[in-house]
């Protein structure tokens, strides 16, 4: 039987939507208040959905130590109180959440192989949210 | 076609637990969730149904039928249980999150009648839930 896995952590970060490709005046009214020169904060809360086949030895699509280990050593250790905008990720992409959402997708694609990825959704704030899925639509 | 979704809470112990496997891979395997004692969750059932809206009703499903299939088969059964020892699909399965989405499915999806069972999540915290769409 093929279920569905998601489990949700947070992290703190600061950015800066500014596009080296549009005027200063582009940029602001781009990005209104996010143009900010000196970066403002979030609170992200990052979901992860995997999905597999339930082990019929362990009841599990995959163990939650092993994804919570990957999560905390490749993403959280790595995006915890940083400012995105310095991380190599973003050196040539503005550090929006839809390429937050890519980025971290990336990610557990290319390390994680104890389930099969389906996607990635954040939260920036209660009131927004973004969803991948490797290009796929998202299940509902 | 319109989705329509009920959320139901109840509250379960479990522990897990594989009798094939030594007291030592059980405890490495299931970490804290080995404690034979057993521990509880608050948890967060979503039943979801899709169909088409009835155009006399406009329904998709009758929400007190799907609420009372929903006690009697569910809440009934599971809440202030102890899930290893009282609800049996859990005498032989380890009642897991993915287990507990897939048992609450089947005894679901053969009661409803109008609409089409869609998906079963189940929370067991806030950060952690299961979805079962009835995919093989």
């Amino acid at each position: 039987m093929k279920a569905y896995l998601t489990r949700r952590y947070m992290f703190s970060a600061s950015h800066r939507l500014h596009s080296p490709a549009m005027s200063a005046e582009e940029n602001a009214v781009t990005y209104g208040k996010c143009n900010n020169p000196h970066g403002h904060g979030h609170n992200y809360r990052l979901e992860v959905t995997v999905s597999g086949t339930v082990d019929a030895q362990t009841g599990m699509v995959c163990n939650l130590a092993d994804l919570d280990g990957f999560v905390q050593r490749e993403i959280l250790a790595r995006f915890d109180h940083q400012n995105l905008n310095a991380l190599a990720q973003f050196a040539n992409a503005v550090p929006t959440t839809e390429n937050l959402c890519i980025s971290i997708y990336d990610i557990l694609q290319r390390g994680f192989r104890l389930a099969h990825l389906e996607k990635v959704r954040f939260e920036e704030t209660m009131m927004n949210s973004f969803e991948y899925a490797g290009g796929k639509e998202p299940k509902f | 076609m319109v989705y329509l979704t009920r959320k139901a809470e109840f509250s379960a112990s479990h522990y897990y637990h594989n009798p094939e496997l030594s007291g030592e891979e059980n405890r490495r395997l299931f970490g804290k969730c080995n404690n034979p004692n057993g521990h509880g969750h608050n948890y967060t059932l979503e039943v979801t149904v899709r169909g088409n809206v009835d155009p006399r009703s406009g329904f998709v499903v009758d929400l007190k039928q799907l609420k009372d299939v929903l006690n009697r088969e569910v809440l009934e059964a599971m809440d202030h249980r102890f899930l290893n020892k009282e609800v049996p699909e859990f005498f032989t399965r380890i009642p897991t999150t993915e287990n507990l989405a897939i048992a609450i499915w089947q005894r679901l999806a053969p009661k409803l009648k109008q609409a089409q069972l869609h998906r079963v999540r189940v929370y067991e915290t806030p950060d952690l839930f299961a979805d079962f769409y009835g995919e093989a």
